[in-house]
């Protein structure tokens, strides 16, 4: 077996752990940052699979903007309960 | 009971969507359809027309420059939403950090935005050459002032200026469509020469749409995470 297949099987298998553990952890910022990892891992199978192009978008917006998005309502909101 | 018909009628729908589609002509099986009779062997064939060497881009703003307007606009009725949701009315602050950012983490984030601005203006303008483009460096920009936002508790963007920027790349985009239609005949058809394969300056309009949609993508998502940032005052 190629090392590209390894690496393939290896990411495949990280991506559908990360998804599992974001669903199942009891606290909402963890999820988030499991979901961010899983657009980190989603950007680099992205790159595997010859789309650099999407792996770019995937990694500044799913894995940047939209991390910081909800880790900011969260604090917001947290804020708000604790008011 | 319930979860058991359900489970029933998903079960019904499944076995009727793959009796309907097994021999269906329209859907040939795995790895067996002919590329000759699709469109997208044509973009690969008139791909010298587009004198483009990304494909992606040749595809994205060349052929279907409609479907980018659309997107762009579905971006743009997202970032009104944000707008109506979390509008502030009269005097707004920025949120506050839970911490003070010290001298360091200021000066240093400035030299990173510094550098992510370089990135982006480098990722818009060989969008046509290599991977990359308009959405993905108008993102790079708007993460860069993220970045500041949360490396210094006293950053406050000028929001006017970006819709400012907004309005005036939305109505650069429709107006060179305009201007393809009257000149050429087709919404977004080329107007200008094409140029040498490769080089900074080729591939006629795509360029230009290209700036156009990085200042407006970029301007669209800073003004939502400033949005998102910014809460009223409370008397």
């Amino acid at each position: 077996m190629a090392l590209f297949d390894i690496l393939s099987i290896f990411i495949s298998v990280l991506l559908i752990a990360f998804a599992i553990l974001a669903l199942l952890s009891k606290k909402i910022i963890r999820s988030i940052l499991y979901l961010s990892g899983l657009s980190m891992l989603a950007a680099v199978a992205f790159v595997l699979l010859k789309a650099p192009d999407v792996a770019m978008t995937e990694a500044v917006i799913g894995s940047g903007l939209i991390t910081a998005l909800f880790i900011f309502t969260l604090l917001a909101t947290d804020r708000m309960v604790t008011k | 009971m319930k979860k058991l018909f359900v489970i029933a009628v998903g079960i019904f729908a499944a076995v009727l969507i793959v009796l309907s589609l097994d021999s269906n002509p329209l859907f040939p099986a795995f790895g067996t359809f002919d590329i000759a009779t699709r469109i997208s062997s044509d973009y690969f064939k008139n791909l010298e027309e587009a004198n483009i060497s990304n494909v992606v881009t040749a595809i994205v703003v060349g052929y279907r420059s409609f479907d980018t307007l659309g997107e762009i606009t579905v971006l743009f009725i997202s970032a009104i939403g944000v707008g109506l949701l979390v509008n502030t009315h009269g005097k707004s602050k920025r949120m506050d950090l839970e911490f003070t950012p010290n001298f360091m983490l200021r000066v240093g984030s400035r030299i990173i935005f510094v550098l992510m601005v370089i990135l982006s203006v480098y990722i818009i303008l060989h969008g046509h050459l290599t991977p990359g483009g308009g959405f993905q460096g108008g993102a790079i920009i708007s993460s860069g002032l993220l970045l500041l936002y949360l490396a210094d508790d006293s950053f406050r963007s000028n929001l006017k200026r970006f819709k400012l920027v907004e309005s005036f790349a939305g109505i650069g985009l429709i107006f060179a469509g305009i201007l393809g239609l009257v000149l050429q005949g087709a919404f977004y058809a080329n107007i200008l020469p094409l140029g040498s394969f490769g080089m900074l300056l080729s591939g006629g309009i795509i360029p230009v749409l290209y700036v156009l949609i990085g200042l407006k993508v970029g301007s669209e998502i800073a003004g939502m995470v400033d949005h998102f940032l910014t809460e009223e005052v409370v008397k």
